[in-house]
């Protein structure tokens, strides 16, 4: 099917006929090649699975196949108290692992009635942009990658060093943060922060308008990506596709507007919207939203309030690590904390927010006691994933990789 | 010594010599390849063999002599092991129709006639296009024998461009044909003697550029590399090859590449003659070689810059592209000619 004909969408009840014909005449003549996509492939993004019925390049059918990263993460959330929690989500989606410890933590700071004192809710918003950032560049290299090219890859890749590199400067760790705290963070911004962060986010909208530069007018990248892979907005309702995918087909969802938590009530950036729901329209949205980041982190530094990072709530938070040693009863906290963990009440709470992939939801349910009685994440990868069998079906072989990538799925998030 | 045994010995010599000479080309090729692919993608490539890494390829080519040549269970297994070789030949025996120097002419060499061509064969062109449609079975019968699924589609892939976009070449090197008079490679640059502005890509620029599209086509590189695009077939026909089986399909890309670079130099760039008559004091390999660098470095350059076209881009680009600007610049060359003679 080429790109004129994918633009024109027929209804849903055409593509069911004429699916089901293609299926009856394929099976009448044997004609059909069954192609197992994975898990170990250049392009599925870890081990995705994908058996692809084939009528030469166009695939008639998918069914994908999930759970061969599963390491029982939920399972294990409940055998830990809900600090110790905290790093077992960066192995979520390990691509943007602060905006996984920041959805916990909200989670369980709402069960908890605990309340984040505004720096510590400032940092976040940093720290949470900065992890949107170096997912869209990291996206944006494998994906242009997935279509054949990969220098940009390697550019991509440099870019997002810098926003490594800032990580390491706020928490020691790259890509496993671990940064966010029940009631706050678990450092204040280091000396010099400030400076060098400044310096990253004037330099990143000048890469992205590079990217757009060598991308966006580029006939190829056009040709390969635009009318491909529509995914409607009534289809992402269906299929609960959130995020980048969405907002590019004209819906502009985005909880970091429609609940606003952190303090993204308290700065100003505008929701990136595209309305043609194909690749194309997702790569713009997710240029834009870089931009809007950088926007983001900059009204942060500017308005940054003191006072204390996180939250001084015997009952739930941690010490300051500096008083332990010397307040007698920081070094009660302490131990409270880390030998039992936070009081809970009884209640279960549901909390999602604005990951970079989509929306992360985050159940969990508390019979009282320091650790969790079940914690479920409603990760956007897996409902991404669901959905890639009725994005790919009609399409070609080589689009399928296009599309995968376009709707951004990380495995770890995905099998949990 | 007579003349009929000494050139018989230069015979010897020359088939000895241009193919070892392509071998080294070919690895310098390869390590050039990574090389500009670390310069463009900030990176240095390989460093650690020799000085700069330049041994590297041999260093490879070691390294697969050494790995184990696994064929798998179901594969077809003659036609599996006899691939590599199939496509390896074809790319190989275009050398004997290419000059690299002048030909014919007064003694240049002890007293005897020494002759910058292999075989000055009148209907060298057609070997070569002959040849160059030979190669495609190297491909398809290696997906087709790897009992694999990505292989299949790669060979079939493979096999659907290299035909079409086999057609766009052979019509545009009709206009080179006409311009010349004759098919004989030797008679083709001989014509084109001179300074720049008598070669060929003046008068034929759009036969070249044609020529060009589709010369990187059968060359199976980017934006064209379908068969074995890897982030959709794995690495196409090649996924069941490994060792020295796999270096030597990677071996004849790299051998196509020199010839291609070759052919498309001697039609369009004057061959082996100088830019200028004043700098023709410089050998005609010389200048031959320069040529075919700059050649492969654009295919270089090209391949490290641009995105993979899908199928149907590429049948549609072969078909309602490439093969009418290549007749049009037919019938216009045609036309334009009889009209001046």
């Amino acid at each position: 099917m080429s790109g004129e004909q994918a633009t024109k969408r027929p209804t849903l009840e055409e593509l069911k006929e004429r699916k089901a014909q293609t299926r009856r005449r394929l099976e009448r003549t044997g004609e059909i090649l069954t192609l197992s996509m994975g898990p170990q492939h250049p392009s599925t993004h870890g081990v995705y699975r994908a058996e692809l019925d084939l009528d030469g390049e166009v695939i008639v059918a998918a069914r994908p196949e999930i759970g061969n990263l599963h390491r029982g993460l939920e399972k294990l959330c409940e055998h830990r108290t809900y600090h110790q929690i905290i790093p077992l989500t960066d192995r979520l989606d390990y691509i943007s692992g602060f905006a996984m410890n920041h959805a916990f933590c909200e989670a369980a700071e709402k069960l908890m009635g605990v309340e984040v004192p505004p720096r510590g809710r400032y940092i976040r918003t940093i720290a949470h942009e900065l992890s949107r950032i170096a997912n869209h560049i990291l996206w944006l290299g494998v994906h242009v990658m997935d279509l054949g090219t990969q220098t940009f890859f390697c550019i991509c890749f440099r870019d997002r060093e810098y926003v490594l590199d800032l990580f390491e400067m706020l928490c020691g760790a790259r890509l496993t943060h671990s940064f966010a705290r029940i009631g706050g963070v678990a450092k204040d911004l280091p000396d010099g922060f400030e400076h060098r962060c400044r310096k990253v986010i004037d330099f990143i909208p000048k890469r992205v308008a590079e990217y757009e530069r060598i991308i966006k007018h580029n006939r190829i990248y056009y040709k390969r990506t635009k009318g491909v892979g529509i995914f409607t907005a009534e289809d992402c309702y269906a299929w609960r596709v959130t995020g980048p995918p969405l907002r590019a087909a004209g819906v502009a969802r985005d909880l970091r507007k429609d609940e606003p938590y952190a303090a993204y009530d308290e700065v100003e950036f505008e929701v990136a919207v595209e309305y043609n729901a194909d690749v194309y329209d997702r790569f713009l949205v997710r240029m834009k939203e870089i931009r809007e980041s950088c926007k983001i982190i900059r009204q942060c530094l500017d308005n940054l309030p003191d006072g204390p990072f996180l939250a001084p709530d015997a009952g739930h938070a941690l010490p300051l690590k500096k008083n332990v040693l010397r307040d007698p009863a920081a070094m009660i906290q302490d131990f409270y904390q880390v030998f039992y963990g936070p009081q809970v009440p009884k209640g279960e709470v549901y909390r999602a927010i604005e990951v970079p992939k989509g929306e992360l939801g985050v159940y969990i349910r508390s019979e009282g006691g320091p650790k969790p009685a079940r914690v479920h994440f409603a990760t956007p990868s897996f409902y991404h994933a669901q959905a890639v069998p009725a994005l790919v079906e009609g399409e070609m072989l080589a689009d399928m990789v296009a599309i995968f990538a376009s709707v951004d799925i990380v495995l770890g998030d995905c099998d949990r | 010594m007579s003349d009929a045994i000494a050139q018989l010995i230069f015979l010897i010599i020359k088939a000895v010599l241009i193919p070892l000479v392509i071998v080294l080309i070919v690895a310098f090729a390869i390590y050039f390849e990574r090389k500009f692919a670390g310069f463009f993608q900030s990176r240095v490539g390989p460093t650690y063999l020799g000085p700069w890494g330049c041994l590297q390829s041999f260093g490879d080519i070691l390294k697969l002599l050494s790995k184990e040549d696994v064929t798998p269970d179901q594969a077809d297994k003659p036609v599996f092991r006899l691939a590599p070789y199939i496509a390896f030949l074809p790319a190989f025996l275009v050398m004997a129709v290419l000059p690299f120097g002048p030909v014919g002419g007064e003694p240049n060499l002890f007293g005897y006639r020494f002759d910058y061509v292999i075989a000055n064969f009148d209907a060298g062109l057609m070997l070569f296009l002959a040849l160059g449609a030979l190669g495609v079975y190297g491909v398809l019968l290696a997906g087709w024998s790897s009992h694999n699924n990505y292989s299949l589609l790669g060979g079939l892939r493979a096999g659907a461009q290299m035909i079409s976009y086999e057609l766009a070449m052979g019509f545009s090197v009709v206009g080179v044909m006409l311009l010349a008079g004759s098919m004989n490679l030797v008679d083709i640059v001989n014509a084109q003697a001179g300074n720049f502005w008598n070669w060929y890509f003046i008068p034929q620029i759009v036969g070249g550029l044609v020529f060009f599209v589709a010369s990187i086509a059968e060359l199976n590189r980017t934006p064209f590399d379908l068969p074995e695009g890897e982030q959709e077939l794995v690495a196409g026909y090649l996924t069941e090859y490994s060792g020295m089986r796999w270096g030597m399909f990677l071996f004849a890309e790299y051998v196509n590449m020199v010839v291609i670079s070759a052919i498309t130099a001697t039609l369009y760039l004057g061959g082996w003659r100088a830019p200028l008559e004043v700098l023709s004091f410089i050998p005609g390999p010389i200048w031959l070689f320069l040529k075919i660098c700059v050649l492969i470095f654009l295919y270089m350059w090209i391949r490290w810059t641009i995105f993979r076209y899908r199928y149907n881009q590429l049948m549609a680009i072969g078909w309602k592209v490439l093969v009418p600007l290549s007749l049009a610049n037919l019938a216009v060359t045609a036309v334009v000619i009889s009209l001046v003679s």
